[in-house]
């Protein structure tokens, strides 16, 4: 590498730059510290779970410092395409190739903004899947082209294809664990309103954790191309209160609810699945 | 050839007697191994597949602006963005860079008669004809085309869930275009390391050389992996295998790692070539050297060898693979990225830029891949992932960046297809062309940023239940046909402009030795060589008192 010796001029020039430097570098975590109350939301929502708003706030400081950095880009982008527009075709300006102050600048800026997301997408992604100790768990079975709930210790079962939209059933500000798993192809669990997905797979068992906010009827849909009717493939999830939950298990310990989940797993199990869970006493699920 | 190992010997008039006498017509372009005619071929086909699968993406463009679609069943949808998605990644994008572009360029950047091995050229291009022909007749079969998407997932890919004759087919092209990919990359590579004329040092070549260089260590690296896979894919579809199959004992989410073992590397042999045409472009139009050169180089091999290690960052979402390494490797890229970013940049900074249809074209590119390039630092963070990871933000991202290549392919084809066919494309018709393109795509990409984050999947045929989602879909539907509009004027362009305006050996005051032969070059390319003393042959001849300046003489007075 040849070495600079830069004129004495350039000095000042480089003393605003890094300036700017370390107010660029700052802004990302200034933005996760306002935590999005006086930040806007960038397209997406702030979602009504726990985690779901550590990934919006994520989202945020992504999105300041895309927009400041991207915004810069896109303004030099622009002075320098019409600042220095040819004055003549003849006209032949300087032949500067080099200026390892600035080639420096835009090596270790960017690598010190990575620093930084890289630092608050480890903190986010710990917490999203963590999973604590559960209140309650669901088993969700994904199949062509419909869901089934299934809930381990009862005989609550839900279950439904495509635009019939099956309601998974969970309480309001527990944690809640979710075993997902699929009996033939990948489908993709997605709540809009949980900021999350989770592909749902043969052979592996997906576990993750939702702690939802409030009370409310949800949508979800398959996000992962499964075949003829993907696009229709619905569910919704109901955030009730703990009461309510535990009455709507309770209605299912009748005589006819016990038959109906009796047989439903028959039939399951007369068909081809090996994953479907027989007994309803496990806890950890049966898969 | 002796002109060539004699730089220095001009030779001004009886260019005749080295004409070469083979056939001519039909006979020439089948028989051919002249790396120029190839080219050529590649060209034309490439632009045919751009042309077929960008009717594929009008017809789903107008089945999505109503939220019950109505044009085509949930079946064909299936098929068309399949094929849409394999037209436009297998057959045009790659193939245009590295078959049509790289293939006539190469060997003419670094003053070599050919390339290295022509007759495997030769069988590169009928591999890639044959693959497309394959591929393509899927559509008229009896089961249709292949459904899977352009992933092709296992289960989902098996025999049992796609057993018709178009998931054979599509698996076939794929081998075909595969093989013909890791020839032309032998050939690439073989041609550059050993065909350079003399002067030509590795650091004194072009950047686009220098990426297709890469790319051609990167196509070597990544297409085997995806023809194993294939290979397995098709033993577990016809001859009993489990590999990808739960019940035999196969792991299914392994179809996933070999494919995107290849498929992010992938997404760099398609992006390089064009990376590699737009720091051409850019800095002949700013009649500056390219900024920083040789940190664009280092840029490149950076890109190249952490996409080696970031293939998982598609898989976030399985589950399986949520190791921070590969959204620590996946971030980085940004940096290499971004000071690609800033050499284009720097080669316009204080220049004397001509908005020529290439130059506005890559302009266009460099905002459009600005914005496919920010999208996807999200997409590194595995929590954004997770909300984003098969919804219309996915799909907004990599159109940004694809249709980023687009612009640059037809920054290429305005500012070399003179050099290829010896004739100028109308720059009125070339300017409309680009603001249709480049408006388009933008109408056609920021809606569905907002499609995505407001929760709609991808691949659906229909969203019944979301009619709020209906106005961003036109919009979007909008945008596509803008671009629709700027291919036709293109092929208005090509044939208003059909042979009416010579351009002349170095119409743009090029850089590089292609602008030293003739439009088009002769049989070997060169009757001369200028003296290669820097990455600027062509310049440093036509300009011998505007040499680049050397590093830390940046800050001179210009008149010092």
């Amino acid at each position: 590498m040849e070495s600079t010796t830069l004129p004495p001029q350039d000095a000042p020039i480089r003393k605003r730059r890094s300036r700017r430097l370390r107010l660029i570098a700052v802004l990302p975590f200034a933005a996760l510290a306002l935590s999005g109350c006086t930040l806007p939301k960038f397209g997406a929502v702030a979602g009504d779970t726990t985690s779901s708003q550590s990934v919006f706030h994520l989202w945020q400081a992504f999105s300041v410092a895309a927009v400041i950095i991207g915004g810069f880009t896109f303004g030099l982008i622009l002075w320098a395409s019409f600042r220095y527009r040819r004055s003549s075709a003849d006209a032949i300006p300087r032949q500067v190739q080099y200026h390892l102050p600035a080639e420096v600048l835009y090596t270790v800026l960017p690598i010190l903004v990575i620093v930084g997301l890289f630092a608050a997408t480890l903190v986010v992604e710990n917490k999203v899947t963590a999973n604590p100790k559960p209140s309650t768990t669901v088993n969700v079975l994904a199949f062509q082209w419909g869901w089934k709930f299934t809930y381990p210790g009862s005989y609550a079962l839900v279950t439904g294809q495509t635009t019939g939209s099956p309601e998974m059933v969970i309480p309001a500000g527990e944690n809640v664990h979710i075993n997902l798993r699929s009996s033939d192809v990948i489908h993709g669990f997605y709540v809009h309103d949980f900021n999350f997905s989770r592909f749902a797979q043969p052979g592996i068992k997906n576990e993750f954790t939702f702690n939802a906010l409030k009370t409310g009827t949800f949508f979800g849909q398959c996000t992962q191309l499964c075949g003829l009717y993907h696009s229709i493939m619905f569910f919704k999830v109901k955030v009730v209160t703990p009461q309510a939950y535990k009455v709507w298990l309770e209605s299912f310990n009748t005589p006819a609810g016990i038959a109906a989940y009796n047989a439903a797993n028959t039939a399951a199990s007369q068909q081809t699945s090996t994953h479907v869970d027989t007994k309803p006493t496990s806890s950890s699920g049966a898969y | 050839m002796t002109d060539v190992l004699n730089p220095t010997h001009i030779q001004t008039e009886d260019h005749g007697h080295e004409e070469h006498h083979g056939p001519t017509g039909v006979l020439k372009w089948i028989t051919t191994t002249d790396h120029k005619v190839i080219g050529m071929s590649y060209t034309i086909t490439a632009v045919m597949m751009l042309v077929i699968g960008g009717l594929l993406a009008e017809i789903i463009r107008a089945q999505l602006a109503s939220p019950t679609g109505g044009l085509v069943s949930l079946a064909q949808y299936n098929q068309l963005f399949t094929m849409h998605g394999s037209v436009m990644i297998y057959l045009f994008a790659g193939p245009f860079a590295f078959g049509a572009i790289a293939n006539f360029l190469v060997p003419i950047q670094i003053g070599a008669p050919d390339m290295a091995f022509p007759r495997l050229n030769a069988l590169s291009y009928w591999l890639y004809l044959t693959g497309c022909i394959t591929m393509l007749s899927g559509f008229f079969t009896s089961g249709g085309a292949a459904n899977f998407g352009w992933v092709g997932y296992a289960p989902l890919s098996n025999s049992m869930n796609s057993p018709g004759a178009g998931a054979d087919l599509w698996i076939g092209a794929l081998l075909l275009t595969g093989f013909s990919a890791i020839f032309t990359g032998v050939n690439l590579t073989a041609t550059i390391f050993y065909l350079r004329a003399p002067g030509m040092t590795m650091f004194r070549m072009p950047i686009f050389t220098w990426n297709m260089l890469v790319t051609g260590i990167l196509i070597l690296l990544a297409f085997p992996v995806l023809t194993a896979g294939l290979i397995m894919l098709y033993a577990d579809r016809h001859f009993g295998t489990h590999i990808f199959s739960v019940a035999g004992g196969g792991v299914p989410v392994l179809w996933q790692h070999i494919f995107w073992f290849w498929g992010h590397p992938e997404v760099y042999i398609l992006a390089l070539p064009f990376f590699g045409m737009v720091s051409e472009i850019i800095p002949v139009f700013a009649k500056k050297p390219t900024f920083g050169y040789k940190g664009m180089i280092f840029a490149t091999l950076t890109i190249a060898a952490l996409s080696l290690g970031v293939w998982a960052h598609h898989m976030f979402t399985t589950g399986v693979v949520l190791l921070p390494f590969f959204s620590a490797m996946s971030l980085l890229i940004a940096v290499p990225t971004g000071i690609k970013m800033f050499n284009w940049i720097g080669s316009m900074w204080r220049g004397q830029v001509w908005f020529s249809t290439a130059m506005l074209m890559s302009i266009g590119f460099v905002i459009t891949f600005l914005i496919g390039g920010i999208t996807g630092i999200y997409l590194a963070s595995p929590p954004l992932d997770f909300f984003t990871h098969d919804t219309y933000f996915i799909v907004a991202h990599f159109h940004s960046v694809v249709m980023a290549l687009v612009l640059g392919a037809m920054g290429g084809l305005y500012f070399w297809g003179p050099k290829m066919t010896g004739y100028l494309l109308n720059e009125k018709l070339g300017k409309s062309q680009f603001w249709f393109l480049f408006i388009g795509t933008q109408v056609f990409t920021f809606p569905q940023y907002l499609l995505g984050l407001r929760g709609m999947p991808r691949r659906m045929a229909v969203y019944p239940h979301d009619p709020q989602w209906q106005f961003l879909n036109q919009l979007s539907t909008l945008g596509a046909v803008l671009i629709g509009i700027s291919t036709i004027l293109f092929v208005v362009n090509v044939a208003v402009s059909w042979k009416k305006y010579p351009a002349g050996d170095n119409p743009w005051d090029g850089h590089t030795l292609e602008w030293f032969t003739t439009s088009p070059p002769p049989h070997h390319n060169f009757y001369r060589l200028p003296k290669i003393r820097s990455e600027r042959p062509t310049w440093d001849y036509n300009h011998p008192e505007h040499k680049a300046l050397a590093h830390g003489h940046n800050n001179e007075d210009v008149n010092a």
